[in-house]
C-alpha cells in the first residue's frame, strides 16, 4: 500500500469528480465530496510521513514506465508539504460549503459545483505531485478550467465577465507555459523535470532555451497574479461563490508560486536563471510595486471580498520577494508564507462567506453593527486580519519575521524598511474593517441577523486556531520549510 | 468559416509533417465540431461586434514582443528534419524501436499516448470532461426547456429534402467509421478522441436535419450527462484495477498473463473511455446550445 501512496491524494478526487455526476443528488453529493476530500487529506498526511521515512524523496512511475519515457511522480519535502496544505484546505472548506452553497446557488447547480471543486482539487494536487513538465500543463488546464467554472457560478452576473477575463488571461498564461515546455523539449528531447535539469546545461547558451525560460516564467507569473499581471484576480475573487473564493485564494496562487519555484530550481537551475535574466532585480521591483500598489488599492475598496483580493496580490508580493532573495533563508520565508497565507485567507474568506450567508452582501457598509450580531464570526475576521498584518502570536508574524531575517542576512536594509512600511498599509485596511464592524452604528435595523451556523463557525475557528497555533508552535511549518529549502539548494551541482 | 478553413489547412500541414493522428484530430475537432459550436453561438448572439472607440495599442505591443521572442527562439533551433536533433535522440528511439516488443501496437502514437504517457491522456480526458461540466453548469436546463422537451421541436432545416436523404444514407456510414476509428486506432491513425468527435458529428448532423426531439429519443439528456462521467471512470478505473492487482497506476501489464496482451486490453479499454467521454461531451454541448436557440426562438414568437 505504501508504494501507492504517492498517487493516492490525486487519484481519490480524480475518481470522486465523475462519481459526483453519477450520484446527482445535491445533498448527498456535498457529503460525498467531503468524504473524498478528507480521504485525499489523510493520504497526503501519510505521504508526508512516507517522504520523511524515505529520506526526502519518493518516486512513483506511472504505468510502470521508468522516468524519461513515462511520467513519474516525484515527491520531496517541498511538494509533500504543499500537497498536505492544499488537500487540508480542500477538505475544510467543503464543510461550510454545504450551507453556503445552498444559499448562493440554485439547487440544480450544486452537483456541478462540487464536481468542478473536486476537479480543481485534482488539478492542483496533480501539478504539485508530478515530476513531468508536460504533465504540469495538463493538470494546470484541469485546475484552470474548473476554476473558471467555479467563478462563473457566482450569483452576481458580473461573475461571468470576471470568469471570462480570467479565462483569457489564464489561457494566455497556459499557452506561454506550453510554448516554454515545447521549446525545452525541442532542445533536450525530454519532458521529465529531473532529466531536463541534467540535460539543459549542455544547451544553456542557445537562444531557444533563453526564450523557453522567458515564456515559461511569464506564463507562470500570469497564473500566480504577480503585479502587474494580477488584473484578473480582484474581480474573480469578488464575484465567485464565497467558498470558491476561499478555496482559490487559499490554494491556486500558492500552487502557481510552487510551479515558479520548481521551474527556477529544479528545471532551469537557479544559477542559470540568474545569469541569463536579471530575474532577481525584476522580481524585487515587481514584488515591492505589487505590495504597495495592491495594499493601497485595498484601502479604497468598498467590497470586502475585493479588499482581501487586493491584499492577496500584495501577499503574493512578499512570497516573490522571498524568492528574489535567492538564499536558503529567503526560500524558507517564501515557503512559510505560502502555508501561512493560505491559513489566513481561508479563515478570512470563510468568515466573509458566513456574513454573505446571513446578510447576503459583501459590501463593507453593510457590516456596520455586525460586531454585536455575529460576535464569533467577526472575532475570527479580526484575528485573521491581525495575522495578515503580522501581529506577534499569529502565523503572519512568523512569516514576516523570517522574511525580514532573510533580508537582513542579505543586507538589503532598504527593502526591510519598505516591508515594514507596507505592513502599516495592512494595518489601515484591516482597521477600516474593524471600524465598520464595531464602531459604526448600523443604519438599517438588522434584528433578524443571527450568528453563523455551527457548520460554518467550526471550520472558521479551526482555521483561526491554526493561525494562532502555528504562530506559537512552528516546529512543523518551519521544520518542513527549511528541509524543503535545503533540498532545493542541495540539488545544485 | 475562416476558422474552419484555417483548421483544415493546419490539418493538411500536420499531414505533411507525417503527424497523421494530429491531423486527424485537428480536422475533426478544429474544422468540424468547433466551427459548428461557433456558428451555434453566433446564432444566439448578434452577428456584428459592438464598435469600441479605444485602440488596443498596448495589446499590439504585447503581441509584437511575444512574436519577436518566438522568432528569436527559432534562431538556435535544430534544423527541420535534422536526424541529430535532441528530440529524435533521447526518448524517441525507445518508443520507435522497443514499443513493438513492450506494447505490441503497430501505431507508435497510440502506444505513447495510451501507455507510455497514458497518465497525460487521462488528464486530457479530464480536461474535456471539465469543459463539459463548465458548459453544463452554465447552460442549465430551465423549466421552459423541459416543457418544450415534452412537445416536438421541428428541425431548423426540415425543408432541405436533398440534404435529408443524403444524410440518412450517410449516417450509418459515419457512425460505422467512428467505430472503426475507435477500435482500429492501435493499427492505423485514430483512437478515442477522433472517434468520439466523428460519432458526435454524425449525431449532430442528424439533429440539425431531423430535429432535437428525434435525436433526444435515442440520446437522452440525462444519459449523455452520465456518459461524460462514465468515460473518465472507465479510464481511471483501469488504473485502479491495476493498482488493486499490485502494479502501478495504469500499468496494463497487470491485466493479462503476458505484457503484450495486458497492454492490448488496457489500451482498448482506456481508448473506449476516451471515446465515450469525448462523444458525450460534444453531443451534450451541441444539444445545450441548440436548446438555447430553440428556447430563444419560441420566446420571441410568443
Amino acid at each position: 500500500m505504501s508504494t501507492q501512496l504517492a498517487i493516492l491524494p490525486v487519484v481519490v478526487p480524480l475518481l470522486g469528480a465523475p462519481l459526483c455526476i453519477l450520484l446527482r443528488i445535491p445533498r448527498l453529493v456535498g457529503l460525498f465530496a467531503i468524504v473524498v476530500a478528507t480521504l485525499s487529506f489523510i493520504a497526503s498526511c501519510l505521504l508526508l510521513l512516507a517522504v520523511q521515512n524515505a529520506g526526502g524523496l519518493l518516486i512513483y512511475e506511472m504505468g510502470g514506465w521508468p522516468a524519461p519515457w513515462g511520467i513519474e511522480y516525484r515527491i520531496d519535502y517541498l511538494n509533500a508539504y504543499l500537497i498536505l496544505l492544499v488537500s487540508a484546505m480542500g477538505a475544510i472548506i467543503l464543510v461550510p460549503a454545504q450551507t453556503s452553497i445552498r444559499r448562493e446557488l440554485q439547487e440544480n447547480r450544486h452537483t456541478y459545483f462540487y464536481t468542478a471543486y473536486l476537479l480543481c482539487l485534482t488539478g492542483l494536487l496533480g501539478i504539485l505531485s508530478t515530476g513531468d513538465a508536460f504533465n504540469v500543463f495538463v493538470f494546470l488546464e484541469i485546475s484552470s478550467l474548473s476554476s473558471y467554472t467555479l467563478i462563473a457560478l457566482g450569483s452576481d452576473r458580473r461573475a461571468l465577465t470576471a470568469a471570462y477575463q480570467y479565462l483569457i488571461m489564464g489561457t494566455i498564461g497556459a499557452t506561454f507555459i506550453i510554448i516554454g515546455v515545447g521549446l525545452m523539449y525541442m532542445m533536450t528531447g525530454t519532458l521529465n523535470m529531473f532529466d531536463l535539469f541534467q540535460r539543459l546545461p549542455e544547451v544553456h547558451n542557445s537562444r531557444t532555451v533563453l526564450s523557453a525560460v522567458g515564456f515559461f516564467i511569464v506564463g507562470v507569473c500570469l497564473k500566480l497574479a504577480l503585479f502587474p499581471l494580477h488584473l484578473w484576480l480582484p474581480n474573480a475573487y469578488a464575484y465567485a461563490p464565497s467558498v470558491a473564493t476561499a478555496f482559490l485564494a487559499a490554494t491556486s496562487t500558492k500552487v502557481a508560486v510552487y510551479v515558479l519555484i520548481r521551474c527556477m530550481f529544479s528545471i532551469f537551475g537557479i544559477e542559470f536563471v540568474d545569469t541569463v535574466l536579471p530575474l532577481q532585480q525584476i522580481f524585487i521591483v515587481l514584488a515591492l510595486a505589487g505590495i504597495f500598489a495592491a495594499s493601497i488599492s485595498a484601502i479604497y475598496q468598498l467590497n470586502i471580498k475585493r479588499l482581501f483580493a487586493y491584499s492577496s496580490v500584495a501577499q503574493i508580493g512578499y512570497m516573490i520577494l522571498g524568492l528574489a532573495i535567492g538564499t536558503e533563508l529567503g526560500i524558507t520565508a517564501t515557503m512559510l508564507h505560502l502555508f501561512n497565507h493560505a491559513l489566513m485567507k481561508a479563515a478570512l474568506f470563510l468568515a466573509i462567506g458566513s456574513v454573505v450567508y446571513r446578510i447576503g452582501s459583501a459590501q463593507l457598509n453593510h457590516y456596520a453593527g455586525l460586531g454585536k450580531k455575529m460576535p464569533l464570526t467577526m472575532a475570527a475576521l479580526v484575528v485573521g486580519g491581525l495575522s495578515l498584518i503580522g501581529v506577534p502570536l499569529t502565523v503572519g508574524f512568523v512569516s514576516k519575521w523570517y522574511l525580514v531575517v532573510a533580508l537582513i542576512d542579505k543586507g538589503w536594509w532598504l527593502v526591510v524598511v519598505l516591508v515594514l512600511i507596507s505592513s502599516l498599509l495592512a494595518v489601515i485596511y484591516v482597521w477600516r474593517i474593524i471600524e465598520w464592524v464595531y464602531f459604526v452604528p448600523p443604519r438599517i435595523i438588522v434584528d433578524e441577523v443571527r450568528e453563523a451556523p455551527l457548520s460554518q463557525l467550526i471550520p472558521v475557528w479551526l482555521l483561526v486556531g491554526a493561525n494562532i497555533y502555528f504562530g506559537l508552535d512552528t516546529t512543523l511549518t518551519v521544520g518542513v520549510s527549511e528541509a524543503a529549502a535545503a533540498a532545493l539548494f542541495g540539488m545544485l551541482p | 468559416m475562416i476558422f474552419g478553413i484555417y483548421s483544415l489547412l493546419s490539418a493538411s500541414l500536420f499531414l505533411d509533417l507525417d503527424a497523421v493522428d494530429v491531423a486527424f484530430t485537428e480536422a475533426s475537432v478544429g474544422a468540424g465540431i468547433s466551427t459548428l459550436l461557433f456558428i451555434a453561438t453566433l446564432k444566439l448572439v448578434r452577428r456584428h461586434e459592438k464598435v469600441y472607440r479605444y485602440r488596443p495599442i498596448f495589446a499590439l505591443g504585447v503581441v509584437v514582443v511575444t512574436g519577436s521572442l518566438l522568432i528569436y527562439g527559432t534562431f538556435d533551433m535544430p534544423y527541420f528534419g535534422d536526424p541529430e536533433a535532441p528530440a529524435h535522440q533521447h526518448v524517441a528511439p525507445r518508443y520507435l524501436n522497443d514499443s513493438m516488443d513492450e506494447i505490441g501496437v503497430p501505431n507508435v502514437v497510440t502506444s505513447v499516448l495510451a501507455s507510455y504517457r497514458g497518465f497525460d491522456t487521462l488528464g486530457e480526458v479530464i480536461v474535456v470532461f471539465t469543459a463539459g461540466i463548465g458548459v453544463m453548469s452554465l447552460l442549465l436546463v430551465s423549466r421552459q426547456t423541459k416543457q418544450l422537451e415534452k412537445g416536438r421541436v421541428p428541425a431548423e432545416m426540415k425543408g432541405q429534402v436533398i440534404l435529408r436523404v443524403v444524410a440518412k444514407m450517410m449516417m450509418p456510414l459515419i457512425l460505422m467509421f467512428a467505430l472503426y476509428v475507435q477500435f482500429h486506432g492501435d493499427y492505423g491513425p485514430g483512437g478515442g478522441f477522433q472517434a468520439g468527435v466523428i460519432f458526435a458529428a454524425g449525431v449532430i448532423l442528424y439533429t440539425m436535419l431531423f430535429g432535437l426531439s428525434n435525436a433526444e429519443q435515442v440520446f437522452k439528456r440525462v444519459v449523455i450527462e452520465k456518459l461524460t462521467a462514465l468515460g473518465v471512470l472507465i479510464y481511471a478505473g483501469v488504473g485502479i484495477v491495476t493498482m488493486v492487482l499490485g502494479y502501478n497506476f495504469l500499468d496494463y501489464n497487470a491485466l493479462a498473463h503476458d505484457p503484450v496482451h495486458g497492454q492490448h486490453y488496457g489500451i482498448l479499454l482506456v481508448e473506449l473511455g476516451v471515446g465515450i467521454t469525448v462523444a458525450a461531451v460534444m453531443m451534450n454541448m451541441f444539444f445545450k446550445f441548440t436548446w438555447r436557440i430553440v428556447k430563444h426562438k419560441y420566446s420571441v414568437e410568443k
